[in-house]
């Protein structure tokens, strides 16, 4: 048994990325990981806060990492932005000591200290270097039988250095895949951005960038996507009839989360995974294995 | 005997003065036991300055001399010889550096002005036990080993050899010529670089006093500047090399095709092949990975031998010359020589690892090397330019600064790539005068004689110069005229706008970097490398072409990346050096060196295996260690590893060291 | 007496920031730009700020709408040759932008974030329908109707959620500590 503590992030919590969270619990407890959620956790803060207030910003994830750090184990979230938010904390305290100072300060205004000590890891990270193909492969029940599914990274898990994958090459999705026994489709723009929060605010821009990767995964072959990130999920899924408004097109194509995948080739129940809550039904790609 | 100690404090105009109150040291300094004169100067080194020493020497009946400058690396040698001349043993002068030690690295007056005096202080105390010690002189054989046969190797070992010396020329590959036998022209005078390197390579062949080895490496080196050994091992060609007339017949008849190291991947060789149309030496050699029949011989087999016995049913013949011999072996050849040359050059930068460049991925995208094998008429593409499909392109970029000037990879400036950008531009106007040819760069540097000149032809010549440094390639069409295309994205910094440049073909200047093996070829010569992973060199301005190693030299791109005129003259430089040495004879040995007090070794051997520079040896008869004082550095890892306190270090004894300390200390 | 430019004083307040100390770095090379998906829409490119920053362009720079472009997505970052944390430079100036009161009109992007922000400061987590709901009546209550399908669709598939999440008070009143001791100490800087 592996114990992490679990930085699940709005979204993935009560947002509308619940379903990642529901799949992410199931799947780890079938792979013997023990996500015990960190208490009373606040929001990251995500690129609006680090965008307005910086000092803040590194505020309140240093308040989550302070409250980590007393249980001494790795602090492990599924969201990507929360990965790449919470990551930046820990270096920049470490390489700004002006920095530091301030959040140690303010830190202490809550009665709080953080000593850099929490290493931040990111779910599938856990997940294939933690664990292993080969463990997760072992628990594969229902093999996918080459399923072409799109591995679709975004921006934040695998960028800025150092991350656990390639930045602009990433393979951690798509071996996975060929664990499951699925058919990973490479295409240019796995690890391209799809908008992310800018969709609510600049629409236009973001349903082209997601017009693009659409484009792009469905010309080599997929036939749904994955993926590691809340916001891109909702971005793809949420808004892929919008795009088709938009541009004439007629993109069919479910978007899981990586875990869900994971479930269905576990064998694990529907509910556990929250298909239902795909807004490009997934039952007509996923029928078969289910 | 009494001590009569001058010292002389140093101003270095500002260097020292500036952060340093030299007046007050020198009163300092003055007040010390046993010293009889204390001055101060503005530039001790300067010819007034080296006076004020003899002359006081003279007058006050000196026996001692401190002067407190910069590093002894920079001017213990002027000092010393100041002293001898005045007629004091060298080795009765000591040096305190209150510059790079002390002025050139603090800030406060007052705390550097104590440390000065401390620094004084301590160099008095230890000069008080210094003893007259004499240099000894070892003869300089008046052989030069020259490692690497490209154009830096072949001036160093031409110049040389023609000054009547012998010179062994040491070369990995079958052939002389190195990168430079590669290219097709050269910049700024458009010379094609064969036609200016192959008369040299032939002289080099037919050189009475040049002894050449090819497919050869050298193994190890010992011994010390003016007598070195060295052990070459002279890899099997399976060729005898006195009978092969260079006909090719045996490359045509070989089966076995591979890639062409040559043509860089893009044209095919054979098995048994001669390098290149006018390699040097030009005759055959047989790669043993490749061939089938040396494979199969491990295995027991006795497979193929065409290029021997010949194919009978077409009427074709072997070897007409017997030059064939697949029984040859590896073979150490032991030389000594005085000088060493180490002229290994460069590798280029593998640009697969910027994966958004697609080199590898795309079809049509090349390094500069490449290209050079393209373009040159005797390449694979008989020098035309040609897309992988065989058509013409109708439009070029050209990358500059891949793997150069990038945090991520080489820090560096490669210096040779914009010429050489400019160069395939001129190259792709003259061949494909329909294409559009496109430079993306971020700064011209075109420092060179001839080499401005050279950019603003091109300007004429109707190349676009795009000032933007490519952020990617890709493959992916955004409009009607992007379909098929290879897009470059970059930013026109000049317009301020993002640009998408669809094109046939990308060449890519990739960055000089150092080669794979340097790390071994430095342990092999004793050889420093610098952060950026080429050789160190003595002094970066002064001293461009010597080492830390007596003896051995280090020239062109192994150095730092550099074009040929450079590098032409920096192997001018070295020879001229070598040159030097050999001319004069003899060579100054150090004499602070370890010595062994015989009487108190107990024989354990400690210090035999100890010595970095295999300086000492067992005697067996005596049961003592004896030390080659002319390989000995004077290190003192012996000093200090000897549990007998038999050896000690000459200019550097417990009494001296103590003494220093105690100076620095009250 | 040393003299200090318009230039300097500006550069020195973004070095000041975290990750903005790079921008004394720069070689003008394009790369960031060229990496950028959304460089078209910005008025002024990435590289082109830093210039017009180092050139003293300060209310110029401040009102742009190039950082409110910014998608986080660290390409830049990772291509910059000269290891120029250009994504932290961005929010560098998107934080002095709102400090001097000089965030741009016009793009919504700043009322999105102040919006979110204001979210977290109260319940410390995000509910996002009430975040997305009072966004669109901040900003332009037309476009609300817009995004009735979209969220409606959320709805049926059971991924809106009405409630919030909420810390604990003991939770809440932490974190506001520690967050209003930050504003009172100003930037990073």
């Amino acid at each position: 048994m592996r114990y992490y503590t679990y930085f699940p992030g709005c979204s993935s919590s009560e947002g509308g990325a619940k379903a990642y969270g529901w799949s992410a619990k199931a799947v780890s407890k079938a792979l013997d990981v023990e996500l015990i959620e960190l208490d009373d956790w606040n929001c990251c803060g995500s690129t609006p806060y680090s965008s307005v207030e910086e000092l803040a910003s590194f505020c309140l994830s240093a308040r989550n990492l302070a409250m980590a750090e007393k249980r001494g184990l790795d602090l492990v979230t599924p969201c990507s932005s929360c990965y790449v938010i919470l990551n930046r904390t820990n270096s920049h305290l470490k390489e700004y000591p002006q920095l530091k100072a301030k959040v140690d300060e303010a830190m202490a205004a809550g009665g709080l200290e953080y000593h850099g000590t929490v290493r931040v890891r990111h779910l599938l990270d856990v997940f294939v270097n933690d664990i292993g193909y080969d463990e997760i492969n072992s628990k594969v029940k229902i093999n996918l039988g080459g399923l072409k599914v799109a591995p679709y990274y975004g921006c934040q898990m695998v960028r800025p250095r150092p991350s656990f994958d390639h930045p602009e090459f990433p393979q951690s999705l798509d071996k996975l895949v060929a664990s499951l026994g699925g058919e990973p489709v490479p295409f240019p723009l796995k690890s391209r951005c799809c908008g992310g929060s800018l969709i609510i605010s600049e629409e236009a821009l973001a349903l082209e960038l997601i017009a693009k990767i659409f484009d792009s995964a469905l010309s080599n072959g997929a036939e749904c996507l994955i993926t590691p990130c809340p916001l891109c999920q909702t971005n793809l899924d949420a808004y892929q009839r919008r795009v088709n408004q938009k541009f004439k097109t007629n993109f069919n194509l479910p978007v899981l989360f990586f875990t869900q995948l994971m479930g269905v080739a576990f064998g694990l129940s529907d509910e556990d995974l929250g298909l239902k809550t795909c807004i490009v039904p997934a039952e007509r790609v996923l029928a078969k294995y289910l | 005997m009494e001590r009569r100690i001058g010292v002389y404090i140093c101003h270095c105009g500002s260097n020292i003065a500036g952060t340093v109150d030299c007046e007050k040291v020198t009163e300092f300094a003055r007040g010390l036991d046993s010293v009889v004169v204390a001055r101060d100067y503005k530039y001790m080194c300067s010819d007034p300055g080296q006076n004020l020493i003899k002359d006081d020497i003279k007058e006050h009946g000196l026996n001692r001399v401190v002067v407190a400058s910069c590093s002894p690396r920079m001017h213990e040698p002027t000092f010393r010889h100041a002293c001898q001349d005045a007629g004091l043993n060298q080795y009765l002068f000591e040096m305190a550096n209150i510059r790079e030690h002390c002025s050139w690295v603090h800030e406060d007056k007052g705390m550097a002005t104590e440390k000065a005096k401390a620094l004084v202080n301590a160099a008095v105390r230890r000069v008080y036990y210094h003893e007259p010690l004499e240099t000894k002189e070892v003869p300089v054989n008046p052989n030069v080993l020259v490692v690497g046969g490209g154009i830096a190797g072949i001036q160093a070992a031409l110049e040389v050899a023609d000054s009547g010396h012998q010179v062994y020329l040491v070369e990995k590959d079958p052939s002389i010529g190195g990168h430079m036998a590669m290219f097709d022209k050269t910049f700024p005078t458009l010379d094609c670089a064969a036609c200016i390197l192959t008369p040299k390579m032939t002289t080099i062949g037919q050189h009475p006093y040049i002894q050449l080895m090819t497919c050869s490496e050298v193994e190890d080196v010992s011994g010390y500047v003016g007598n070195f050994k060295v052990k070459i091992r002279k890899r099997a060609k399976y060729i005898d090399e006195d009978k092969c007339t260079g006909c090719g017949q045996c490359q045509e008849l070989c089966p076995i095709s591979v890639p062409s190291e040559f043509d860089c991947g893009l044209g095919k060789r054979k098995a048994i092949y001669i390098p290149f149309p006018y390699a040097v030496p030009n005759k055959a050699v047989i790669d043993p990975v490749k061939c089938s029949h040396l494979k199969g011989l491990a295995e027991g087999k006795d497979v193929c031998r065409i290029c021997e016995k010949g194919i009978e049913k077409k009427g074709l013949p072997g070897c007409e010359a017997d030059a064939i011999d697949f029984k040859q072996k590896d073979e150490i050849v032991e030389v000594e020589v005085g000088n060493i040359i180490v002229a290994t050059g460069f590798q280029q930068f593998d640009p697969s690892v910027i994966y958004q460049y697609g080199y590898g991925r795309y079809d049509n995208v090349f390094t500069g090397l490449e290209f050079e094998r393209m373009s040159n008429a005797s390449g694979p593409t008989n020098g035309e330019v040609l897309l992988a499909d065989g058509r013409k392109p109708e439009s070029i970029a050209i990358l500059h600064c891949v793997g150069s000037r990038d945090e991520n990879y080489h820090k560096y400036c490669s210096r040779v790539c914009c010429m050489y950008s400019l160069k395939y531009s001129h190259l792709l106007r003259e061949k494909v005068p329909e294409a559009a040819a496109y430079q993306l760069y971020i700064d011209m540097r075109c420092a060179g004689s001839g080499y401005e000149e050279f950019y603003e032809r091109l300007q004429e010549e109707g190349v676009n110069f795009v000032r933007g440094r490519a952020g990617e390639i890709t493959n992916i069409a955004e409009r009607p005229e992007e379909e098929g295309k290879l897009i470059v994205i970059c930013e026109d910094t000049l317009v301020r706008r993002k640009r998408r440049i669809p094109v046939d073909m990308v060449i890519m200047s990739c960055a000089l970097e150092p080669r794979a093996d340097a790390d071994q070829i430095a342990k092999t010569f004793s050889l420093s490398r610098k952060a950026d992973g080429f050789f160190l060199e003595k002094h970066p301005k002064l001293d461009p072409v010597a080492t830390m190693t007596d003896g051995v030299f280090v020239v062109g791109c192994c150095q730092s990346p550099k074009d040929i005129p450079d590098t032409v003259a920096q192997a001018s430089a070295a020879a001229c050096r070598a040159l030097a040495m050999i001319s004069k004879g003899k060579v100054e040995i150090e004499a602070a060196i370890a010595v062994v007090d015989e009487e108190l070794c107990a024989g354990c051997k400690i210090c035999v295996d100890l010595c970095p520079y295999k300086a000492i040896s067992f005697d067996e008869e005596k049961k003592v260690s004896h030390i080659n004082e002319a390989v000995c550095k004077g290190c003192g890892v012996c000093v200090a590893a000897c549990p007998s306190g038999a050896i000690s270090g000459r200019h550097f004894t417990t009494e001296q060291i103590m003494a220093e300390i105690e100076g620095v200390l009250v | 007496m040393e003299k200090r430019t318009r230039a300097d004083t500006f550069i020195e307040e973004i070095s000041a920031i975290p990750g903005g100390e790079g921008i004394r770095l720069c070689i003008q090379c394009g790369t960031c730009t060229a990496s950028c998906p959304n460089a078209d829409r910005m008025d002024h490119t990435p590289s082109q700020l830093i210039a017009m920053a180092r050139a003293g362009m300060k209310e110029e720079v401040l009102s742009s709408n190039a950082m409110w472009h910014c998608l986080s997505c660290y390409l830049c970052t990772v291509r910059c040759p000269r290891g120029i944390k250009q994504t932290d430079l961005m929010h560098a100036l998107e934080c002095l932008a709102v400090r001097e009161g000089s965030s741009s009109g016009r793009t919504l992007t700043p009322a999105m974030y102040r919006s979110f922000n204001d979210f977290v400061y109260s319940l410390g987590s995000l509910p996002e329908f009430g975040f997305m709901t009072w966004f669109y009546m901040l900003t332009n209550p037309l476009r609300a109707f817009r995004m009735i399908p979209v969220a409606l669709s959320l709805l049926r598939h059971g991924r809106l959620s009405i409630k919030a999440r909420r810390l604990t008070p003991e939770g809440t009143n932490q974190l506001k500590a520690i967050l209003d001791k930050a504003e009172s100490l100003g930037g990073a800087s």
